[in-house]
């Protein structure tokens, strides 16, 4: 089976405190720490866990600029075959649309049974997988935490649902799924393994190189805009326990108690 | 201003709230607009007349085919139906997810998704409120619904409506939906499996997040659990690691718990997370990060490294 697997590169959230720059304009980017976009790690794997059971090969392809190649290296450290880079000047400020319209330019050049992203990044939209799969007609299924190979046409997929529930579908392929976390549990990618990949060429495609009209993708094209970023009011907000960690201590039990938190 | 359409969810019978926060969405976009709920699914005529109660207008998709609501299905209707140009809210729950950014490309309208305010309209263009980065930034959207528009809203962001005296009109659309066959067929929902301890019944909840760190960091948590005489909960990241079973997981992919007191400890506050605490409980937020959105919904605060704390809470509570 051939899987293309999209993925982001984007600032760790566990690594860094986001924080907005002071115009607005954009967060604070001085010494931010970037990593995969964690939902696209876990569809790589199960990428390649799909891969070693049933053949085949795994790309991972990401919409970025020269630095969003080490994310690929990352996945191919993982144990993907191919990294694919697109970039182009013309794609900065796409909306998702626009991403989406990159991918599926560089989806159409090849065949692929099965294509995946992560169920959201950075921005929480939740938004490429399910866009790609109507530009392509295909079926879709968002949320997946489960995929059993049923044979070369149809897969058995879990999404998950509210509560702790699962809905098993079927779909047949090609398709797209969006990945969950907790699917599978994402392989350690070492010093080693980077190093393995370092030398293998991955090739980067402009706008030209997939057809793109410049005009359809990029800032102008797009729909939905950011215009600044800011601090969010989401209530009263916690009274703050002060003083030394004794007495945050004392505090924190007498009104443990008065709450009913102590038994 | 364009015709705005609000999809419905509803289960065995039963209408979501959702209903009642996406008029509000409705009238935040344009107070003036005509606003048509649709109610799709097999044998829906009290969802219809429930939803007619709150919607002027209610457009009925009755098929047998969409006994379980199936996104593929529904959007290929909804394509037939709505016309050109129109303003379409869903809840960006994870039905909303499966159909709203495919329903915007078919519609070939711009799409905005998880909402989480609506500040009006100037002409065309809408001005919304997104966040990003689980919550810890916000950012304002202009979104250009000349084409139209599909949003999804954050359920649970909007003061709903509860007058519900609309007396709206229910139209019958089923012939006009279409064909709805699709390549992706509902099998069965799998109910979640119950775990050791009910966390739904838990009266006090030691609820431990990515902050924890380690596996073998949990050993903390169950001391002070046990010190409080209370149960240990998460978030997501730690049942992802299977650290602990996801009977345990507190949020929308979770349970549901209203305790007395809930210790969120290492938990930044996603949505996702404080969507899964019901009741008001008191909520005491332990977080080194003192920019951490958990503390704007927290009761009490208090900045610290969980890992030190909370063995001194434990010593603490146990003399
Ligand atoms: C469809 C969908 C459904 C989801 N459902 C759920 C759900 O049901 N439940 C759920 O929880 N999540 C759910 N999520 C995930 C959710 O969006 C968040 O990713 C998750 O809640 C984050 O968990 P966290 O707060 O533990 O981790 P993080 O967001 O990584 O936060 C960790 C926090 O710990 C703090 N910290 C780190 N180290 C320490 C320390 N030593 N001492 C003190 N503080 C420390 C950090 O400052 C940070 O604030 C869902 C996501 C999606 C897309």
């Amino acid at each position: 089976m051939d899987i293309l697997v999209c993925v982001k590169r984007v600032p760790d959230t566990s690594e860094n405190e986001i924080e907005v720059n002071g115009s607005g304009s954009d967060i604070e980017r001085d010494d931010l720490v970037y990593s995969v976009n964690e939902w696209d790690n876990y569809a790589v794997e199960e990428a390649i866990q799909i891969r070693d059971k049933v053949g085949g090969t795994v790309t991972v392809v990401t919409v970025g600029d020269d630095e969003a190649e080490e994310v690929l290296r990352r996945e191919m450290a993982m144990g993907a075959d191919n990294g694919i880079l697109l970039s182009d000047d013309a794609f900065e400020g796409s909306d998702g649309k626009g991403i989406a319209s990159i991918l599926k330019a560089e989806i159409e050049k090849g065949k692929y049974d099965l294509i995946m992203t992560g169920t959201q990044a950075d921005a929480g939209a939740a938004q490429v997988g399910g866009m790609l799969a109507a530009m392509l007609d295909l079926p879709f299924a968002s949320l997946v935490n489960s995929i059993e190979v049923i044979d070369d046409k149809k897969l058995k997929v879990g999404r998950e649902i509210e509560g702790g529930n699962q809905e098993m579908n079927e779909i047949d392929m090609p398709c797209v799924l969006s990945i969950q976390t907790g699917i599978n549990e994402p392989r350690y990618v070492g010093i080693r393994g980077i190093r393995k990949v370092a030398s293998i060429d991955i090739p980067v495609h402009s706008a030209s190189d997939l057809g793109i009209d410049a005009g359809k993708v990029g800032e102008a094209a797009a729909k939905v805009k950011r215009t600044d970023y800011f601090v969010p009011d989401l209530g009263e907000g916690a009274e703050m326990l002060e003083g030394s960690t004794e007495e945050i201590i004392e505090k924190l039990v007498e009104m443990l108690k008065a709450k009913g938190g102590l038994k | 201003m364009a015709q705005i359409f609000a999809y419905i969810i509803h289960k065995d019978g039963v209408i979501d709230d959702s209903a009642m926060e996406l008029i509000v969405a409705a009238k935040k976009i344009d107070p003036a607009a005509p606003v048509t709920a649709i109610v799709a699914g097999s044998g829906v005529d009290a969802v219809c007349t429930e939803a007619a109660s709150i919607y002027n207008e209610v457009w009925k998709i009755d098929n047998a085919d969409l006994a379980y609501p199936n996104a593929e299905a529904i959007r290929k209707a909804l394509v037939n139906i709505i016309p050109k140009g129109s303003i379409t809210l869903i809840p960006h729950n994870t039905f909303g997810m499966d159909l709203g950014p495919g329903l915007s490309i078919k519609l070939d309208a711009a799409y905005a998704a998880d909402v989480v305010d609506i500040e009006g309209a100037d002409g065309n263009t809408l001005k919304l409120v997104r966040q990003e980065y689980s919550g810890m930034v916000s950012t304002h959207v202009t979104c250009d619904a000349s084409d139209g528009a599909v949003i999804t809203i954050r359920p649970g962001s909007l003061q709903p409506d509860e007058s519900k005296s609309a007396g709206g009109n229910v139209t019958d659309k089923s012939g006009d939906a279409g064909d709805i066959g699709v390549n992706r067929r509902f099998i069965e929902v799998v109910e979640a499996e119950v775990g050791d301890v009910d966390i739904t019944k838990s009266e006090v909840l030691v609820s431990i997040g990515r902050g924890i760190e380690d596996e073998e960091n949990l050993e903390i948590a169950n001391d002070l659990a046990k010190a409080m005489g209370a149960d240990v909960s998460c978030s997501r990241p730690i049942v992802d690691a299977k650290w602990l079973e996801k009977s345990r997981q507190v949020g929308t992919s979770g349970q549901t718990v209203s305790p007395k007191v809930y210790m969120a400890c290492g938990i930044s506050g996603s949505f996702q997370h404080m969507g899964g605490i019901k009741g008001a409980p008191f909520i005491v937020a332990i977080n080194k990060n003192p920019k951490a959105p958990i503390f704007q919904l927290a009761d009490v605060g208090i900045v610290a490294d969980i890992l030190e704390f909370l063995p001194e809470l434990t010593e603490a509570v146990a003399e």
